[in-house]
């Protein structure tokens, strides 16, 4: 038993059939609690207000932001290195997801932002990062819109997504150096003295959690989508060989 | 692989390159800058580090798909990829060829437009020597973003989409070291972290763009 089984794409198909029902089910159900409890069940900041509550989707989707990215360089590593397709067709499923977790950090920012710094926008490094993580995301997934060949397009993404994270890091730094910001530093940090009082920070732990699994269950079902299209692909050839 | 460079450079200076193409951008954006944003001569000082860093980085990226299109169109990539030199080596040379048909005029020129956007005297020597720190950087990124998009037929928007975000970090430290020396400050530390990313890419990148290469030609 190992999992580079699951690099077979039947054994795959098979195995994340019997999965994705549980982690959709306990994605909504995390999504809902946490949520819920986030938003009607905890008290106001006492300086902040009701804007507070904010973090409960712009703190996890700035996580899963990042953590996609991560993601997508661990599968473009193994396709570049063992050849598997399954592990490809994640790369390409996870970019749309990551794209849009970002798009949804940025918004919540933004319109937190707003009553609470009197501005949507500032070139805070923390911003500019992820304002750039929005850029790479778009090329990679512009890349393999633009490339017929689905090896080729498989290939040159995971070249980008190294290259690109390289240059993302050093663009995290780069940016730090180039300016002081307004964001808040970390404060959920395991190990750190000071943190979110465990008023706010259980509540959002459970919806952390909601999104990871909410992320799960959707690359699950993306992954299946492009594996699916692929031997749609494949049958077609065949048909038109005959 | 001097051969090559020999040929890539007089490809560039006598078939219609990008030689006097990138050069003439620079002076455009430069031009235009002021119509944008007024004739005040303080305003002009205050950003004019930052648009020529921006402008020279522009210009960088006009002639970027040249960089193997041409030679991938002919075969002549082909032919070269089979040569006894490899593959990096190529990419090497070919981006050293586009700096010095771009990154070198412009930095040359750099002085005499920031002259144009009224740029404080004590920026002139960082100017030169960030231009001359970075623009390799800039080439050899390129060259890594040329190698991805060589195999499409209209590569030119996304190539920049590509490689644009790679330019950030030269960027940064290229307009910040300028920025410092137009207000008199030492800006050795961003034209150090400059450098170490020009070597940084031209030791690593080769690779990443020759493997694009080799995924392009199969």
């Amino acid at each position: 038993m190992s999992l580079w089984e699951y690099a077979n794409p039947k054994k795959f198909m098979d195995t994340s059939a019997r999965l994705l029902p549980w982690f959709t089910g306990l994605a909504a159900i995390t999504l809902v609690v946490g949520l819920v409890w986030g938003f009607f069940f905890t008290p106001d900041d006492f300086r902040q207000g009701s804007t507070v509550k904010i973090i409960y989707l712009h703190v996890p989707s700035a996580m899963m932001a990042i953590n996609i990215w991560v993601m997508m360089l661990v599968t473009s590593l193994i396709w570049l290195v063992r050849r598997h397709h399954v592990s490809a067709l994640a790369a390409k499923a996870a970019a749309p997801i990551g794209i849009t977790m970002t798009l949804i950090a940025l918004f919540t920012g933004a319109i937190w932002g707003q009553p609470m710094w009197g501005t949507w926008w500032v070139w805070d490094p923390r911003l500019t990062s992820f304002l750039m993580l929005f850029l790479f995301y778009l090329g990679y997934i512009a890349l393999w819109e633009a490339i017929d060949n689905p090896d080729t397009a498989a290939d040159l993404t995971a070249v980008l997504c190294l290259v690109g994270s390289v240059f993302a890091l050093l663009s995290r730094y780069a940016v730090l150096f180039w300016n002081q910001g307004l964001h808040q530093g970390a404060s959920l940090s395991l190990d750190a003295e000071e943190n979110v009082h465990d008023v706010f920070w259980l509540p959002l732990v459970v919806s952390i959690v909601g999104f990871v699994l909410f992320f799960v269950a959707l690359l699950l079902m993306r992954t299946r989508t492009e594996i699916r299209a692929r031997r749609l692909q494949a049958l077609q050839a065949r048909e038109r060989m005959a | 692989m001097i051969a090559l460079l020999h040929r890539d450079l007089r490809l560039a200076v006598r078939a219609g390159g990008g030689f006097g193409l990138a050069l003439a951008f620079f002076l455009i954006v430069v031009t235009l800058v002021p119509f944008g944003i007024g004739p005040d001569s303080a305003t002009l000082a205050r950003v004019a580090a930052g648009v020529l860093w921006v402008a020279a980085l522009l210009a960088c990226l006009l002639s970027l798909d040249r960089v193997f299109q041409v030679d991938y169109e002919d075969g002549s990539l082909d032919l070269l990829a089979t040569a006894p030199i490899p593959l990096e080596g190529v990419v090497a040379v070919k981006a050293a060829a586009h700096w010095l048909t771009t990154g070198l005029p412009l930095t040359l020129a750099a002085p005499l437009f920031g002259l144009l956007l009224n740029l404080p005297g004590s920026a002139y020597g960082w100017l030169i020597l960030s231009l001359a720190l970075g623009t390799p950087a800039l080439s050899m990124i390129g060259a890594f973003g040329a190698a991805l998009t060589v195999g499409l037929k209209r590569g030119g928007l996304l190539l920049s989409l590509l490689v644009l975000p790679l330019y950030v970090p030269t960027l940064i430290f290229g307009a910040e070291a300028v920025r410092r020396g137009a207000e008199g400050l030492d800006a050795t530390t961003p034209v150090l972290l400059l450098a170490g990313i020009t070597f940084g890419a031209a030791a690593l990148l080769p690779f990443a763009a020759a493997a694009a290469i080799r995924v392009n030609l199969r």
